[in-house]
């Protein structure tokens, strides 16, 4: 804003060193071969040149250009349409914290809020130690494991403000950190490269994380007359044998019965503002 | 306590009928050799068989409507596809699901990827495509994880590949070659619109089109295009498989078949539910255990924050695409968020609206400015800085933005402000009488009743 530059226009971006050039020439060839037509890969493009610097640099910019024979002008309005492509260096890893309005409401906007007061920064800042960037996001199509986090594109489903505070803390002080869904971490570069379309490498990256998280299979198992999370197994199931494994510990189907399935409307159990 | 077998017509069992989630209980249910297990591929094997005119007309005669939103035919959508034509045809799968609410398709492809493939393989067989496209948004790396995982399987398996390869792995002559490219989004709420993704998949801003023409004439590098949801196409081998007849006997006569319904919100609890089509929110909450203990349902969307509200006098409402028509809004992608009534409704329609200016792609005055407008008076009014006349200001903006912005990121924008405004206007008329919002946020958090005490009383 405050700069002027009189009239001086900007100097073109040098290009990479010409080792790095070569070597994300070849990874553009193959990501150009994906697509009939050569510009179909300027996305994954700017994915792949973010993951060598960590943000689209005009160095980035400029060699996207060059392989896909557009302008530096042409690459550039596609990099400021789309918010995944950072113009700015930025963390290791990416907090964003989902506060659209079903997340926000179940406790999306405390978590923000007690995050940038955590870590003092505001949206969109990194830390000084240049580990986290906090940003909130919108949704993640992950409205059933509300409120989300998602860190560097990972799933952490059913978050608290305590929970997230920890794991700013971890990732700050290097400790392995899970997901509930997905694989161990990795670099915010590392991640760019799989949204690039190559595969994560990572031996086990793909089995991570298992089949599906609670919340997904909660419809399912009602289906097969099995419990809900936290509730306890009808006892309709009792004929067949069943050849799936059992909901919960050996032993949840003599578990104190405490809201009957067939009358959800009616709890029987403990009731605990009541009980206490 | 009374053991009861007898299944009565309100039982779980009765209500629900998964299919596409039949088996995302099992270990490593994403691979293929357990998609195989539960006849994976055999829809395949069924359709690569038939003529692929007899395979448009099943899916046409079967009844399967759009999962994306708009509800469109799917047989219709591919019969459109001109043949003959010399052009390549493509088919490109909308996986860029990012609705506020919506949470079908991402556990769909994190679970059961090869559902997908299997699907558009028939797909692209029925209109003779060569090169099919994932359009996955970028925000969701798990999953990606497992589409490459399942395209690279789908490749080693024949089903993809060249001519001659897919010929012999799969022991049928003459089958043309078929490529599928998975391709990152980049984070943009517009490409979930079919034109706007077509754009971004050719490398560009993702800004909606002018139609006609349509996709389906002149669609991915103008050529014959078929965009589909990934439910909509992951729903197709089932129905090869098991035939129309089956699909048809569930749902009704003019929404058929099963699908993803997805809990979310203040309920005890949120996940996703595969029924037919017509199932009601008072069925869903009555088997799944109702809203949080303690707390009576205020609205609801019943698929994403594009489609009007709905509030408790709406429970019965069948949730299939004329139901919930004829009930005001619409099904949307059945993302069923249901809010109770400690939360604030022009918190959450301020919160959309937010959204939906940040997600403007500019290109038209309506939208981008309207948007803009909207967010400003919103904001004033949970400040406790609006005035009466604000709440017409609202409505006659929200007017001039639905039916006149270019694309139906515009329509959705009114959604919620139309529906608010007809269902608790009270409510805002408070914000501006008592000078504030009368909500307190941390009631409506998940923990917000949560015992005090670590004692839960538990009789062991």
């Amino acid at each position: 804003m405050s700069d002027v530059t009189l009239g001086m226009p900007q100097l073109p971006a040098p290009d990479y060193p010409a080792e790095v050039r070569a070597r994300l020439e070849a990874d553009a060839r193959e990501v150009i071969a994906r697509y009939p037509d050569s510009r179909s890969a300027l996305l994954p493009l700017l994915h792949l040149v973010q993951s060598e610097e960590g943000h689209v640099t005009r160095t980035g910019v400029r060699f996207c250009a060059e392989v896909l024979d557009l302008t530096t002008a042409e690459v550039t309005a596609v990099v400021t349409f789309y918010t995944m492509y950072r113009r700015k260096p930025s963390g290791d890893y990416q907090v964003g914290v989902c506060t659209n309005t079903l997340c926000a409401v179940m406790g999306g906007d405390a978590i923000f809020e007690e995050l940038q007061r955590h870590l003092e920064v505001g949206n969109g800042e990194t830390t000084e130690d240049g580990k986290v960037t906090l940003e909130h996001i919108e949704c993640n199509a992950a409205c059933d494991f509300a409120p989300v986090v998602m860190v560097n594109w990972e799933f952490f489903d059913n978050q608290t403000v305590d929970s997230a505070k920890r794991l700013v803390d971890d990732l700050r002080a290097g400790r392995t950190v899970e997901p509930t869904r997905g694989a161990p971490l990795c670099t915010y570069k590392e991640t760019a490269r799989i949204l690039a379309g190559f595969p994560d490498p990572r031996p086990g990256a793909v089995e991570a994380g298992g089949a599906a998280g609670p919340a997904s299979l909660v419809g399912l198992r009602l289906a097969k007359g099995e419990s809900a999370p936290g509730r306890v197994v009808s006892p309709r199931s009792s004929g067949a044998p069943s050849d799936e494994p059992p909901a919960s510990h050996p032993s949840s189907h003599d578990a104190p019965q405490r809201t009957s399935a067939s009358d959800p409307q009616h709890p029987s159990g403990p009731v605990t503002e009541e009980g206490e | 306590m009374t053991v009861t077998t007898e299944l009565n017509e309100h039982s779980p069992e009765k209500l629900l009928a998964p299919v596409l989630s039949a088996f995302w209980d099992q270990p490593n249910a994403w691979t293929l050799r357990t998609y195989l297990r539960h006849e994976g591929y055999d829809g395949m094997r069924k359709a690569l068989a038939m003529a692929p005119d007899d395979v448009i007309a099943l899916v046409k005669d079967a009844g399967l409507r759009g999962r994306g939103g708009a509800g469109f035919p799917t047989g219709m959508k591919w019969q459109f596809i001109p043949q003959g034509d010399g052009k390549p045809h493509y088919l490109v799968v909308n996986a860029d699901e990012s609705e506020p609410g919506t949470c079908k398709d991402i556990p769909l492809l994190y679970a059961n990827p090869h559902s997908l493939i299997e699907g558009m393989v028939i797909a692209c067989h029925a209109i003779r495509s060569e090169h099919a496209f994932i359009y996955l948004r970028g925000e969701v790396v798990p999953v990606l994880r497992r589409l490459h995982e399942a395209v690279r399987e789908a490749y080693e398996a024949g089903y993809l590949g060249t001519a001659e390869r897919r010929s012999q792995k799969l022991g049928m002559a003459g089958l043309p070659g078929l490529d599928i490219t998975v391709h990152a989004g980049a984070g943009a709420y517009i490409c979930g619109e079919e034109t706007a993704l077509l754009d971004s998949l050719e490398g560009r801003r993702g800004q909606p089109r002018l139609r006609p023409p349509f996709p389906a004439v002149a669609g991915l590098y103008a050529c014959p295009t078929v965009v589909n949801n990934v439910e909509s196409i992951a729903s197709v081998p089932a129905i090869l498989n098991k035939g129309k007849e089956w699909f048809r006997s569930m749902g009704s006569e003019k929404s058929p078949g099963f699908t993803l319904y997805s809990l979310s919100g203040h309920v005890a609890n949120p996940g996703q539910y595969e029924g037919p089509l017509g199932i009601t929110l008072r069925q869903l909450l009555d088997m799944s255990g109702g809203m949080r203990p303690g707390h009576r349902l205020k609205f609801w969307t019943p698929g994403g924050s594009s489609t009007p509200l709905l509030t408790e006098e709406h429970l019965d409402v069948p949730l299939d695409y004329e139901g919930v028509g004829a009930a005001g809004s619409m099904l949307g992608t059945k993302a069923l968020q249901c809010f109770d009534e400690t939360t604030c409704v022009v918190r959450a329609v301020t919160r959309w609206t937010e959204f939906y200016a940040h997600e403007s792609c500019g290109k038209c005055t309506p939208c981008r400015e309207g948007t803009y407008w909207l967010v400003q008076l919103l904001r004033d009014l949970e400040a406790g800085k609006g005035r009466m006349d604000d709440l017409d200001k609202l409505a006659d903006i929200a007017d001039n933005i639905n039916g006149k912005s270019f694309c139906a990121l515009g329509d959705g924008a009114a959604s919620p402000i139309f529906s608010s405004l007809k269902y608790f206007r009270e409510e805002y008329e408070q914000h501006i009488t008592g000078g504030g919002c009368p909500f307190d946020p941390a009631r409506s958090t998940v923990w917000a009743d949560e015992p005090r005490s670590t004692h839960l009383g538990v009789n062991a």
